[in-house]
């Protein structure tokens, strides 16, 4: 690859996109929005799915011509960093619905898995390569399975209901397979990079 | 006591709702059209403003079944109003786990001259604001979010485009000022100095700031997207419209790409009837000067 910055493709139709941004411009790459398909024109090396709502992400996603090149994209080998809601957009099977989105990560996830927003909770927890990170939930959804080449990067217990969980009671919430990453909490909430520095040693 | 980093999510949990569109719904039924058309969360209550507006009388919380029925129907976040100060009601609330309260002057105020102590709670609150000092007051309270206080149930934008007009002079005017300057402006503003400080340094609310009150078109959700509202709610535009489920859809789309102006030319085509509406000269009662 040339020295040229990595372009990084933030979907901005609908969620928490401009926090990604900052974190990644702070780590020196050159980001821009995806809001229609004629964003897709821009060179990209790499793709952010944002936290907000699944539903409203995915009905945008296919109004705007969106859905079907992205897909492809992600199934050919962008590198994805996904959270949340996201995450919901790249799994296979959302627990309790018939429909996916891309459904190109081998996993089961279940949505608003730990309740409504008085569930929502802040821990601190390790992820495998990283460390320990702040680990931000809200509204926030959970891998009841994974695949067999799905590396979990993750497990955490809310602090709410399962303050005593074993390491076996712990849920999947980082989840690594190829070229995408995805997440149940929200890094970009947080000031810590390291996830997102995670995420961009796969782009380059 | 609420438990520790509760505010922090709470306003995390705005932030996931922005450039999204959050829909006033009375019926499960419309709360399914409402999140199928993309909706990032919805507002249940008995009657929607323009009803309330026409049927007079003292406005209360709606009927926790009412409430529950919607909450069971959809999975996107479910709002509710309470009267200003009616921190019983807030109580109840709560106590159904609704995701957040809307201390909404649209229902009859509770109390005329306090607001809740909304840092008691857990859940979080959002608050109308026709002004920096309204929204600073209301978040030194403990809200987490922040909309303006365009008069509901009129299809009329004047108001929210004044107050959104508004709130951003005044953070502007912050901005330029001198940091010895801010403690008067603290003082002028009745809030605390850390929060003048907070807007000084960052040039916005320290919380999520969306538009409401007389969003009717999508060419009114991009007026105040393009004034820097960082999302809408749609209160009586879409149920009193002629055809909900298109109108909602092509405000969601038109808050999402707010700048193109031939995609939103396109999505105002054919919607039917728009509400009705009345001018802000032709109604009685402005519900914006409730609470301060």
């Amino acid at each position: 690859m040339s020295n040229a910055k990595p372009q990084i493709g933030v979907l901005a139709v609908q969620g928490a996109f401009i926090e990604h941004e900052r974190i990644l411009e702070s780590l020196g790459v050159e980001v821009f929005e995806i809001r229609q398909l004629h964003d897709l024109d821009h060179h990209l090396d790499g793709l952010v799915l944002p936290g907000g709502e699944s539903t409203v992400q995915g009905k945008l996603l296919r109004d705007l011509g969106l859905f079907e090149p992205l897909r492809q994209k992600i199934a050919n080998g962008l590198p994805v960093l996904a959270t949340c809601a996201g995450a919901i957009l790249l799994a296979e099977h959302i627990a309790g619905e018939n429909k996916a989105h891309f459904a190109t990560l081998p996993a089961v996830i279940r949505r608003n898995a730990y309740g409504r927003q008085l569930g929502s909770f802040l821990t601190e927890n390790e992820v495998a390569h990283i460390g320990k990170v702040p680990q931000t939930f809200i509204r926030a959804p959970f891998f009841e399975s994974v695949g067999n080449d799905v590396e979990v990067l993750s497990r955490t217990a809310s602090i709410n209901t399962d303050a005593n969980a074993t390491s076996a009671t712990k849920q999947i919430v980082a989840v690594k397979y190829k070229n995408q990453i995805a997440l149940s909490f929200h890094p970009e909430l947080n000031s810590d990079t390291s996830i997102h520095q995670y995420f961009l040693n796969l782009v380059k | 006591m609420p438990e520790q980093n509760r505010y922090e999510l709470n306003k995390n949990l705005a932030q996931m709702l922005k450039g999204g569109v959050i829909m006033d719904v009375t019926t499960p039924e419309q709360a399914k059209i409402a999140e199928a058309a993309g909706a990032a969360a919805v507002m249940a209550l008995e009657r929607i403003p323009a009803d309330i507006r026409a049927a007079g009388g003292v406005s209360r919380m709606s009927d926790p079944k009412m409430i529950k029925g919607i909450q069971d129907a959809v999975s996107i976040p479910v709002m509710a109003k309470c009267r200003i100060g009616h921190f019983a009601e807030a109580q109840i609330l709560q106590a159904i786990e609704i995701d957040y309260i809307d201390e909404s002057e649209v229902l009859s105020p509770a109390d005329d001259v306090f607001h809740i102590n909304k840092r008691e709670f857990n859940v979080p609150f959002v608050c109308g604001a026709k002004d920096l000092g309204e929204a600073l007051r209301r978040i030194e309270e403990g809200a987490s979010m922040i909309r303006t206080k365009g008069e509901p149930g009129t299809g009329d934008i004047v108001q929210a485009v004044r107050h959104m007009r508004l709130m951003n002079q005044e953070i502007a005017r912050i901005s330029s000022l001198r940091e010895d300057e801010l403690f008067n402006r603290a003082k002028e503003l009745q809030v605390s100095y850390d929060l003048v400080r907070y807007v000084h340094d960052h040039k916005k609310l320290p919380v999520v700031n969306f538009a409401a009150g007389g969003v009717a078109t999508p060419a009114d959700a991009a007026l105040m997207m393009q004034l820097g509202a960082e999302g809408v709610f749609v209160g009586s535009g879409i149920f009193k419209s002629g055809n909900p489920a298109k109108r909602a859809a092509a405000i969601v789309q038109a808050v999402t790409n707010y700048t193109d102006a031939k995609l939103i030319a396109k999505l105002s085509e054919d919607l039917g009837e728009a509400m009705v509406g009345i001018n802000e000269q032709e109604i009685a009662l402005l519900m914006a000067e409730r609470g301060k």
